[in-house]
């Protein structure tokens, strides 16, 4: 009997070291998976010449590549371009969302359900089924080729998405953080701005990154309203790289390019991933 | 004793505040959401051109049969509907077992955990270009390590061949979003509370079905919205199949049909009309998502 | 039916003990509560019994069978939750019956097992209902049903009563206590709350930093604490301590003196062990609490059955039975 029980104790411990190895490997494996592209790209806009060609796993460091980036006008252009784009949307969605997420999540007023409605629904809208009008109106305001098309364009998606995770953030903080405040006299503005705001810096912070992101990384807007190379943005202008014949595709400097531009976006989202991850849900789940 | 004043004059106030925290806001969507829409869908009856729209005649529901009857858009839809279902399907499936293993106590899991985030957050461009590196015929790493498994005799040309490149993409895009798909599960899974885990242990519950009859159902709401949201994403989808295959056939989704109308071919009616059936297409698959989940909720809820 | 032997069981994670060493005999079909702290490790304990954490070190062994590395379901054991972790998404019928349903039993069987169970704890109205549906107490009796119909030879409670109100708190207590006088089984109960300790126990654990304090029916933990921290946990309100040199030669060379509030008289100064000022005193009804201040930061609490008819800020004198006065050494300990 106690042999018995004895021997069945080391096979169960010996089960149970069994699937946390088994585990261990997968959760191996789809690291892997996430981060070798990445990796492989970093390795390949390290090196110029045939030794691009390479299939070697350790990287060497000839930075050719980033050094005729960092020469190139059009390409540092577009990285400025990029910066004003993102930092602009991004500002501007987060101060109007502010207020706005200050009343859907803090005061009662009747249609406040059919506004959070509306805005959910924006954020379903498709980019193409807005573009004809869109192109419009960029026309209208003289906007067109000109970044400032895709700053007021964006708003399409940073606005509905930084309101409804500001939203969620605003409806946590408790009901008499604002009572205690009403009581010493303080007008909505002075609540939102005195009380609340200062709480809420992560949540801004996460949120600004998120919307930041989005405007960054947009591709279809910034390829329709900008014409010239000069006003592209890095999306597109990565997109655009070409070489000097149809076979002879720079992927040397597109990566090196790649890099560049993901870098320190990737450092601040890795910096704020716990953030990130809670605003990302917030935005999903309560909805 | 002064009379009480009207309650409704503090509820009034802020009534009146709550819309002018709203306005900004509102007004940001009216410009550029709601009056661009109105507008296309306005366009999508006239025969407008791109490089003067103020000059045009109504022309009725032409635009709309003339789409009908393309070909070619029809090819766009199936592909579009291809390419959604399979990388919903996909993402879904590998995002939950990622969760699932990301929800398990071990070692290097904060380490997946935010190396996750990557491939979501870098551009489409550049996940695109770095596949296409990855996968070139003659030096991807890819197929250098078929050749060298003896998997393959020659490269092969993934984005090159017609029959691999809807493939190609739908491989990508899974690359690119299941991280998105692993995050929400995970918030869903982390909702559980870890006594329920500990209650079907103790009863002896196989694990098969803990899985099937605890953790899914209850999981259930999370991969529901998960799905709507990238549902809706992928058919809209424009970058990763333009950047990838420009305008091939086989890669063209609704959302680069219309574009093609639209810009390359200058037609802002015909464009219009194109971008009106995509808005509704994505609308209807929206309402049968939504649909189906407060169905599921009804009846699971069991009221 | 089945006794319960902890060897030597240690729990740390990383470099934070949470067990240290602890031995422990449960006999077959005894009443044992663990109480102790927050933090002090009886959930812990509770878990590494059920085989829901694994041992660092040591062993574990139910009707004389070693568990220490069996998985959880196959320990012949049961626990009830504090949160309950009913299945939202289940009837109240297959929460109970879902156990049963990978045990090669047929539906009509597993019906009646049910149906059986929840008469027994009269929830049998409720089987068609969700567990949102119910009252917190409802609930409880769910969950104890859950952990009934597996017949189990162990029954573990975890802190099971602490998310109900004071009324249905002492219902559910008695009803636990008439479910272990009919049915016999082992069960281990951790609790924070004395009451419950006291009641259900047979045998109280009192841990303390994950070390085990001590063990003893309610009676000998009340009358002879081993140390000064049993004394102080257990009785309410809490023993009065004061340091040995105060009462000079009465301390016998304690370090440190306890006497209980309740056995504590109010005596003419004459008469007086220590005397005091009386800082306040509260009126609960049934019976008074005076605090009175005996020294400079040292506030006793007196226990007394009438109003003492004394001003706030007058001096008393308070006495005590010889036997009354605990003595703790310079580790703590219980000295004679």
């Amino acid at each position: 009997m106690t042999i018995a029980a004895r021997r069945s104790s080391a096979r169960y411990r010996w089960q149970r070291r069994a699937r946390g190895f088994g585990l261990f490997v997968l959760l191996l494996l789809v690291l892997v998976y996430t981060l070798f592209p990445y990796y492989w790209a970093i390795v390949s806009s390290l090196r110029s010449g045939s030794a691009l060609f390479s299939t070697s796993l350790v990287p060497s460091f000839d930075l050719t590549h980033y050094m005729a980036l960092l020469q190139d006008p059009v390409f540092t252009g577009s990285i400025v371009n990029s910066l004003i784009v993102a930092g602009s949307t991004t500002l501007i969605s987060l101060a109007v969302a502010v207020a706005a997420a200050y009343a859907l999540g803090r005061l009662t007023f009747g249609g406040k359900k059919l506004m959070l409605m509306a805005i959910l629904v924006v954020s379903i809208f498709p980019q193409i089924a807005v573009m004809s009008g869109m192109f419009e109106l960029v026309r209208w305001f003289g906007l067109y080729n000109r970044i400032g098309s895709l700053i007021l364009a964006y708003l399409i998606f940073t606005v509905p998405f930084t309101v409804w995770v500001l939203t969620s953030f605003m409806r946590e903080f408790p009901r008499e953080l604002e009572e205690a405040a009403i009581m010493d006299g303080c007008s909505h503005w002075r609540i939102l701005t005195r009380v609340l705001l200062p709480l809420m810096g992560p949540a801004l912070a996460s949120t600004g990154l998120l919307a930041f992101i989005l405007a960054w990384n947009e591709f279809l807007f910034a390829l329709t309203f900008i014409l010239s190379d000069e006003n592209r943005t890095v999306p597109v202008a990565i997109g655009l790289i070409s070489g000097n014949s149809r076979y002879e595709y720079p992927f040397g400097p597109v990566m090196a390019a790649s890099i560049v531009v993901t870098l320190p976006l990737l450092a601040l989202v890795l910096f704020f991933q716990r953030r990130i991850v809670s605003g990302l849900t917030a935005g999903a789940i309560k909805g | 004793m002064t009379p009480k004043p009207a309650s409704g004059s503090l509820q009034r106030k802020e009534v009146f505040a709550a819309w002018i925290f709203l306005a900004p806001a509102l007004i940001a969507l009216l410009l550029v959401a709601f009056w661009p829409l109105a507008r296309t869908f306005y366009f999508s009856f006239t025969n407008a051109t791109l490089d003067d729209p103020s000059i045009y005649d109504f022309i009725g529901w032409l635009n709309f049969t003339e789409i009908a009857r393309d070909a070619q858009w029809w090819r766009a839809v199936g592909n579009t509907v291809l390419f959604t279902i399979v990388s919903v399907v996909l993402e879904t499936l590998l995002g939950l077992g990622i969760a699932l293993l990301l929800n398990q106590a071990l070692p290097g899991r904060g380490a997946l955990r935010a190396a996750i985030l990557i491939p979501w957050s870098i551009p489409v461009v550049v996940s695109a270009k770095i596949w296409e590196w990855m996968l070139h015929d003659q030096f991807g790493i890819i197929n250098n390590l078929l050749i060298g498994l003896g998997l393959v005799e020659h490269g092969i040309a993934w984005t090159a061949t017609p029959s691999l490149v809807l493939g190609v993409v739908i491989f990508i895009d899974v690359w690119i979003t299941t991280p998105f798909m692993v995050l929400l599960i995970l918030a869903g899974l982390q909702t559980i509370p870890e006594e329920i885990h500990e209650a079907a242990l103790v009863d002896g519950v196989p694990s098969w079905k803990r899985f099937w009859s605890i953790t899914l159902p209850m999981l259930r709401p999370a991969i529901g919205v998960a799905v709507l949201f990238r549902a809706l994403d992928a058919m809209r989808m424009f970058d990763l199949s333009y950047i990838l295959a420009g305008n091939n056939e086989r890669t063209m989704t609704i959302s680069i049909y219309a574009r093609n109308q639209l810009i390359s071919f200058q037609e802002t009616g015909l464009g219009s009309a194109a971008s009106t059936w995509v808005f509704f297409v994505i609308a209807l698959v929206a309402v049968l998502i939504i649909g189906a989940l407060r169905l599921d909720r009804s009846t699971t809820a069991g009221r | 039916m089945a006794s319960v032997s902890l060897n030597q069981v240690s729990k740390s994670y990383g470099a934070v003990d949470i067990i240290r060493a602890v031995d422990l005999a449960i006999a077959d079909g005894e009443f044992v509560v663990f109480v102790g702290p927050s933090g002090c490790g009886k959930s812990t304990l509770l878990r590494l019994i059920a085989g829901l954490v694994p041992v660092s070190s040591g062993d574990i062994s139910i009707a004389d069978e070693d568990m220490t590395e069996v998985p959880a379901s196959k320990r012949g054991i049961a626990i009830v939750f504090q949160s309950y972790a009913l299945y939202p998404h289940m009837t109240i019928a297959r929460n109970i019956g879902f156990a049963l349903e990978t045990s090669g039993l047929g539906k009509p069987e597993i019906k009646a097992k049910v149906t059986d169970i929840a008469r027994m704890l009269k929830i049998d109205h409720l089987l068609g209902r969700y567990p949102r549906q119910l009252s917190g107490g409802q609930r409880q009796r769910v969950a104890i049903g859950r952990a009934l119909v597996r017949q189990p030879k162990v029954f573990l409670f975890d802190e099971p009563l602490s998310n109900l109100d004071t009324d249905l708190r002492a219902e559910m207590r008695v009803e636990i206590a008439r479910l272990h006088e009919e049915l016999g089984t082992t069960m281990v109960y951790v609790t924070h709350d004395q009451i419950e300790a006291m009641t259900l126990a047979d045998r109280i654990v009192v841990l303390n930093e994950g070390r085990i304090e001590q063990i003893g029916t309610p009676q000998e933990l009340y009358r002879q604490p081993a140390n000064q921290f049993v004394a102080g946990f257990i009785g309410s309100p809490r023993m009065n301590f004061v340091a040995g040199a105060l009462l000079g030669e009465k301390a016998r060379g304690a370090t440190t003196l306890g006497v209980r509030p309740e056995a504590i008289r109010l005596v003419p100064a004459e008469e007086a062990h220590v005397s005091g000022t009386l800082l306040r005193l509260e009126d609960l009804g049934h019976e008074h609490l005076a605090y009175v201040e005996i020294a400079r930061d040292i506030t006793w609490t007196v226990r007394l059955a009438a109003h003492p008819d004394r001003e706030r800020g007058a001096m008393v004198g308070l006495g005590w039975a010889e036997e009354a006065l605990y003595r703790f050494g310079t580790d703590g300990r219980a000295v004679a």
